[in-house]
């Protein structure tokens, strides 16, 4: 489903190579895993997969379901599936949570020729997948993560997710800043939308999440390269032995 | 420019317009005082301070009156929804037989004309009073000439709590300058909500309002097509509350004046706008805030969104006399920028002779939250959409001190419309 190909990115501001060919490819229904030190290339990943600027493409490419998402705007990637969950979602002063969601989705529906969803039908919606995770009235109102704890505001992503219904998920580091219990409720909301045919890109840097999570496959990426793939007990390996040892032995 | 030239470029002014005739002594002496003051200050030059940035050569050349028109433009969008009582100005003559009839429980209404034949206390003790007092710590030239030469307008008393809002509208057919002068009395106890759309060449409006009254003004100001000018001079007694807004979009060089004194005790003046400003646009709002009383608040709250090579000005200033106490002022400009072209210069100052206040001023400049566009952006909305959504919010921290929610989303759907508009 997400294909890519020797994925090259040079991070603009600081004229600097960050991911030095990227090569990975998460299969429809399948829950890929990336683990790595921190300043592995892991976020930048992420956001240029979603299209952020100041992020240029030096070389490889990157397709969902055959598609180039690279020469695609950020809303375009949104409206062909690509759903990227924040590490640090973004507070936005004055735009509120509803709107924010019922405009997100209706844009999203506009852009591939399909029906925008009425106030009303929105609003069951929203209150039905709110529900699930734990989020109240109160969240929905507020304006966009405007004053949310840090569970508030992955709980959010999670909804947004929810919402949305991409093919294919990136989640930057969804644990950071989680207590047990929250990263409980979160993984419980992400696994909740395994269908067998949506894919999962998981970014971590520890395993803890992926106890919640189950990986099919697990990447470790250092120095903006995958250097080492495997199955789930790959990311046991991590959590028993560091980075260290097993960039060594990649070495 | 030298003193000589500016009282040179005064009297030609002056001598440009039409003096009234047919009215009482009383008004024949204001508007000789008003000369004076003119004469005296001389026209606005760049080297004046307070009209470093804004350049006043278009606002001091002599002026045309606008011919009379027989017929009148259409029903205006804005305000629509809100009830209402129009007053209308076409080429800024007061047009009683296409207005409304303005007098209601609570409100006694006439027009300029007719005040300034006759002896009514109330107008005697306003019209070119409160101008006149605005002038003391900074010359308004245009003021003066408006009040030594305005023929229309109207002269509204508010006795009591008004139902319907007051709508002053402003048309214009052709080419050709137009000079209003208001007057408005609000009487212990009363209040009255005051609309202004469209625009005058020159508009002064005397605000009164006694211990206890009550107005609201909202005003918008859309694409003005020649150089324009107004002035507020309002004066608060004890726990008196003036609240305006201006919506200001577009159009030829813009200088908006609100000059407000706070004389009585536990008052509350609020002062705010919204500038959305694209092509050559130049929109100043200059604000004067006298605080000679205890336990008053005035806030100062403005919003600026520019395009193009727009320019906007804000000038803001708050002044607490000795023996102030308690004066919470508080002053806030900000501006985005869409593009590279467009500039906001603002200048806050505070000028404070009392020891127990508590002020504060701040201004910032920049472009939209790069890290929101994207955000929104990654969630599907369309990058247009999502500006939209950025600058709305923006806005609607000085819309938000707008009371009434029907007339705040008035200007809600004007700022979309203008976003949209932008292409």
């Amino acid at each position: 489903m997400l294909k890519i190909d020797n994925l090259s990115v040079r991070l603009e501001e600081e004229d600097k190579q960050i991911l030095k060919g990227v090569t990975l490819n998460v299969p429809a229904g399948k829950v890929h895993a990336i683990m790595g030190p921190n300043g592995s290339g892991k976020s930048t990943l992420s956001y240029v997969l979603a299209g952020r600027d100041g992020y240029e493409v030096t070389g490889g490419e990157a397709t969902l379901d055959g598609d180039n998402i690279l020469d695609m705007d950020p809303e375009e990637r949104a409206a062909s599936g690509l759903f990227l969950a924040f590490q640090y979602p973004v507070e936005i002063p004055g735009v509120g949570n509803m709107t924010f969601l019922r405009t997100a989705l209706n844009s999203q529906r506009k852009a591939r020729g399909e029906d925008e969803v009425s106030a009303p039908d929105f609003l069951k919606l929203i209150r039905a997948k709110a529900k699930e995770l734990n989020i109240d009235a109160d969240m929905l109102k507020r304006p966009v993560n405007v004053g949310f704890s840090g569970g508030e505001k992955k709980r959010n992503e999670i909804l947004q997710m929810a919402l949305l219904e991409p093919r294919m998920c990136i989640l930057d580091e969804t644990d950071s800043g989680l207590d047990v219990d929250a990263m409980k409720l979160v993984a419980e909301g992400v696994n909740a939308l395994r269908d067998g045919t949506r894919g999962f890109l998981v970014i971590t840097h520890y395993q803890r999440l992926l106890d919640h999570i189950k990986p099919d496959v697990v990447h470790i990426m250092a120095d903006g390269r995958i250097v080492e793939t495997g199955g789930p007990d790959l990311a046991l390996k991590v959590e028993n032995e560091g980075y260290a040892d097993i960039l060594t032995s990649a070495a | 420019m030298s003193q000589d030239a500016k009282r040179l470029a005064a009297e030609a002014q002056l001598s440009a317009l039409p003096l009234p005739d047919g009215e009482a002594s009383w008004a024949r002496d204001a508007r000789a005082r008003a000369r004076t003051r003119l004469l005296e200050a001389g026209a606005p030059a760049r080297r004046d301070e307070y009209w470093k940035y804004t350049n006043p050569a278009s606002l001091t050349a002599p002026l045309v009156l606008a011919a009379d028109a027989a017929d009148a433009p259409g029903a205006p969008e804005v305000f629509a929804g809100i009830a209402q009582r129009a007053a209308r100005f076409v080429n800024g003559q007061f047009r009683e037989d296409l207005s409304d009839e303005l007098a209601m429980e609570g409100v006694a209404a006439s027009s300029l004309a007719d005040a300034l034949a006759q002896d009514i206390s109330i107008t005697r003790e306003i019209f070119g009073v409160l101008e006149a007092a605005g002038q003391d710590k900074v010359d308004r030239p245009l003021a003066s000439l408006n009040t030594a030469v305005a023929q229309h307008g109207l002269v509204l008393q508010v006795t009591g709590k008004a139902t319907d809002a007051i709508h002053i509208r402003y048309d214009s057919i052709g080419d050709g300058a137009s000079l209003v002068h208001h007057v408005v009395r609000v009487e212990s106890g009363a209040s009255l909500t005051l609309l202004e759309s469209g625009h005058a060449t020159n508009a002064v409006m005397e605000i009164d309002i006694a211990e206890g009254g009550t107005l609201h003004h909202v005003r918008v100001q859309t694409e003005a097509t020649e150089p324009c000018v107004s002035h507020i001079f309002a004066r608060l007694a004890g726990e008196a509350e003036f609240k305006t807004f201006t919506l200001s979009s577009d159009g030829a060089l813009t200088r908006n004046e609100v000059v407000m004194a706070i004389e009585g005790d536990e008052a509350t003046g609020h002062i705010a706008g919204a500038v959305l400003a694209k092509g050559e646009s130049h929109i100043d709002n200059t604000v004067f805030v006298t605080h000679d009383a205890v336990n008053c608040e005035s806030r100062q709250v403005f919003k600026n969104v520019l395009a193009g090579s727009a320019q906007a000005i804000f000038q803001g200033k708050i002044y607490v006399k000795e023996g102030a106490q308690k004066t919470d002022g508080y002053q806030i400009s900000q501006a985005v920028l869409l593009n590279d072209g467009a500039e906001f210069l603002a200048k806050p100052e505070l000028e404070i002779y009392a020891d127990d206040v508590a002020c504060s001023h701040g201004s910032t400049t920049g472009a939209l939250d790069r890290t929101a566009m994207f955000y929104l952006q990654s969630r599907g909305v369309p990058k247009a959409e999502a500006e939209a959504m950025l600058i709305a919010a923006f806005a609607d921290e000085a819309i938000e001190e707008i009371a009434n929610e029907a007339l705040a989303d008035e200007i809600r759907t004007e700022v979309a419309r203008w976003m949209a508009s932008r292409g």
